[in-house]
């Protein structure tokens, strides 16, 4: 019995049946985990691969002004952008206007024009006005002569070569924009002309979150190694003061630090009282207050990965590089930074890619010259309608983070990082 | 004798530590040793033998005293400045370096030459014979192979001194033994000094040249394995080395070493007087399990008791036989398996037999 039974164990090879059921089991186990992340995928789904997706193509597509002018614009096709157009066009401009100017939609027209052509916007909305008077038959036979007495901006190219651009359904003009490039209306791409903004306040941005992200690691660190090798009731004490800033609103510990840097201000008061300086100093609304607050808001994620790696670092590490005659800064170098690493990086990660994006902060302490990219991109969605503008910069930011976090994974390697 | 290599190449001295400013954790710590010694600290968890370490490697301040090694006092000295190997528990290897670089990490810190470093690097690891590993890191190495390396690591760069921390705590049976030789060997081989700590007194035994028992803080013997196991000062050192049977009972007679003992449980044993007191104290015999017999006939025994058997433990290699006496006090007694072991019964009384050389008599506190 016994031996038989040793037999027949010792093939390890699985029955065609046995094989089935096995395969039925292993099926059974993924289809329930798949049910129970469901809902999330779907939430992501809807809730963020959505967004950005629309966020990608809003960048590239805009149909405002083909949906506003498309008789027009079907007449434009063959012009090549020197002279004035045909009559054709003129005519059918008038009308479109007249058109737009009685539903009330010509102010988005002009809008769009203005993008592409400063100034278009009033004298569109004046045209617009004038032609509204007209009847359609008046229009038809002489709206050419009525559009060019108009204004005298309807007889130079720029303006339909605005037109031309702005009725382009799909158009690079946003990115060309969000790098401060634009598009000849011969195709060439040039640095554009009406101002430098965008690639200036790139800079800015990456250049404030690694100031950031460089704050945070010098104060953190230090912390961090005492959290984890204190006593566990310190530590655990300590810790909830780390944890503190994430309890409190933003806003609130925001306006706290507009009530210590203002003119007025709690840090002024003092100084000036202490006869440090005369005048106050000029704190809130510069890139030093943003880089202050965003440091205090930003520094816990540094401080949890590092302390959860350095918790798990044994002490005999150090001890070990000593006993075998390391000093203690040589040791600390050799043995003890290199072991924190992962979360080293894990934190710096985090730091630099929320301060990157960061908005809330800086909208409020850092005035104009404490202003980040996201300042902006909110500035075109809130205030100029930018739709557009708005998804390119959004677009760039994030191709630039992926692009960092690439560089990253290639020199540092991302398997390093560990979040906790 | 270990006694007559001492010479006082490490020396403590009156050596006191406390953490709190209230209790001594080490209460006057005082040995010598010789170069070349293997000496074992050997006690239960919280009795010192750790702290006495750790002063020792300067990773623990001395409160009072001095520690002198080849007559220079090194009580102050950086642990960085002292030039003292150290394998730890749980090896402390490098896990970001390789472990030809973790060998070579203390000769970099002296910095040694290229070329001398490769050298030393590749004699070490053909010595630990993992003379192909040493581009692997530390995680891809089983646990006793990780040991060796930290072995070696501690060997190195020539450290006359040696401290091992527990260094087999973390290995299973087997590897802890075939480790005990591998580290023999290399004592042997080199003839470094070391000072080992463990809390296995197998391990102390089978390895050490001296063995000083740690108590709350006190040594209470310190000396060759077999003096210890065979002699022991007190009942702590008779309880902690091995097995033992603690009989109680009252000093009715004393000549010199020796002592008469009525026992609570029944009878009178003669022993030897390790630290008891006059006629009348209260006292402890102590006998070890294999040095008791069961009634056998034609033999010379000293001390002899009645005692009922409980139970038998079949263990393989021996029988284990638990007696109890009339005052309940248990009394095992281990007989080797050669298949003479006697039948009992459980509930007659067996007579039970030791020479009076194998008991001895401690106070009772």
């Amino acid at each position: 019995m016994g031996q038989d039974q040793a037999i027949t164990g010792s093939d390890p090879r699985l029955t065609a049946g046995e094989a089935a059921l096995a395969r039925r089991e292993l099926r059974r186990h993924k289809l329930i985990a798949l049910l129970l992340v469901v809902p999330l995928l779907l939430f992501l789904l809807f809730a963020f691969v959505a967004p950005i997706a629309t966020m990608l193509y809003r960048g590239f597509n805009n149909p405002a002004v083909a949906q506003l002018i498309p008789g027009t614009l079907q007449r434009l096709v063959p012009w090549d952008g020197t002279g004035i157009p045909d009559r054709a066009v003129l005519t059918r401009m008038a009308l479109d206007l007249r058109r737009l100017a009685k539903i009330r939609r010509s102010g988005k027209l002009a809008e769009e024009l203005n993008r592409h052509l400063p100034g278009a916007s009033s004298v569109v909305k004046s045209t617009a006005r004038k032609l509204r008077r007209k009847s359609e038959t008046e229009l038809e036979q002489k709206g050419a002569d009525l559009l060019l007495a108009a204004n005298s901006l309807w007889s130079k190219p720029a303006i339909w070569q605005a037109v031309k651009k702005a009725g382009q359904v799909y158009t690079d003009t946003y990115y060309l924009t969000a790098m401060d490039l634009e598009r000849t209306f011969a195709g060439d791409i040039q640095t554009r002309q009406s101002g430098q903004i965008y690639v200036k306040l790139y800079t800015k941005t990456l250049r404030m979150a690694l100031i950031i992200t460089l704050m945070c690691l010098l104060l953190g660190y230090p912390l961090a190694y005492f959290l984890a090798n204190a006593p566990p009731k310190t530590a655990n004490m300590l810790m909830i003061f780390v944890l503190l800033p994430f309890w409190t609103s933003l806003l609130v510990r925001t306006t706290a630090w507009i009530a210590l840097l203002q003119t007025n201000g709690v840090i002024n008061s003092f100084l000036t009282a202490a006869s440090i300086v005369t005048d106050p100093l000029e704190m809130l609304y510069t890139e030093f207050s943003t880089v202050v607050a965003m440091t205090h808001i930003l520094l816990p994620f540094m401080i949890l990965p590092l302390y959860s790696v350095m918790k798990g670092i044994d002490p005999s590490y150090m001890r070990a590089a000593m006993s075998m005659g390391a000093r203690p800064l040589s040791a600390f170098v050799s043995v003890y930074l290199p072991n924190t690493m992962p979360g080293l990086s894990a934190g710096a990660l985090l730091v630099f890619i929320i301060s990157v994006g960061y908005y809330i902060t800086p909208a409020l302490v850092g005035g104009t010259k404490g202003q980040m990219i996201s300042n902006i991109i909110a500035f075109h969605m809130q205030q100029s309608n930018n739709w557009g503008l708005a998804a390119a910069l959004g677009t760039l930011l994030l191709v630039l983070i992926l692009t960092l976090y690439w560089l990253y994974d290639r020199f540092v390697g991302a398997a390093n990082i560990k979040l906790g | 004798m270990a006694a007559d290599r001492v010479d006082g190449y490490l020396r403590f001295r009156n050596v006191k530590k406390s953490y709190d400013q209230k209790t001594l954790v080490v209460k006057d710590f005082n040995l010598e040793l010789a170069k070349g010694e293997f000496l074992t600290l050997l006690g239960p968890s919280g009795s010192g033998k750790t702290t006495v370490l750790m002063m020792m490697a300067g990773f623990e301040s001395v409160t009072s005293g001095d520690i002198l090694l080849d007559g220079n006092p090194i009580t102050r000295t950086a642990p960085y400045k002292r030039n003292i190997g150290m394998v730890f528990q749980n090896y402390a290897l490098f896990p970001h370096m390789s472990i030809a670089e973790n060998l070579a990490y203390p000769l970099k810190v002296r910095k040694k030459s290229k070329a001398e470093i490769a050298e030393r690097v590749q004699r070490y690891l053909d010595l630990i014979e993992l003379g192909d590993f040493g581009n692997r890191t530390p995680g891809q190495l089983s646990g006793g192979q990780r040991q060796r390396v930290a072995l070696a690591r501690a060997l190195i760069f020539g450290p006359s001194l040696v401290l091992m921390d527990e260094p087999l705590g973390a290995l299973d049976k087997k590897l802890r033994e075939q480790m005990q030789l591998e580290i023999s060997r290399l004592h042997q081989k080199l003839g470094f000094t070391v000072i080992y700590v463990t809390h296995d007194q197998g391990e102390a035994l089978t390895m050490s040249d001296r063995i000083a028992v740690f108590d709350r803080g006190v040594v209470q013997q310190c000396a060759a394995p077999d003096v210890l196991y065979e002699q022991p000062a007190n009942a702590f050192v008779a309880d902690f080395i091995g097995e033992n049977n603690f009989l109680p009972g009252v000093v009715t007679r004393r000549e010199g070493d020796w002592v008469r003992v009525r026992i609570s449980g029944g009878g009178e044993i003669e022993a030897r007087c390790a630290d008891c007191g006059d006629v009348g104290s209260d006292c402890l015999i102590s006998v070890r399990p294999e040095k008791l017999f069961i009634e056998e006939a034609g033999h010379d025994y000293d001390n002899r008791f009645g005692a009922l058997l409980k139970t038998r433990l079949y263990v393989g290699d021996f029988i284990r036989y638990f007696f109890e006496l009339d005052d309940g006090t248990e009394v095992v007694v281990k007989v080797l398996n050669d298949h003479a072991a006697p039948e009992l019964s459980m509930s007659e009384k067996s007579l039970l037999l030791s020479r009076r050389r194998d008991c001895f008599a401690f106070a009772r506190k």
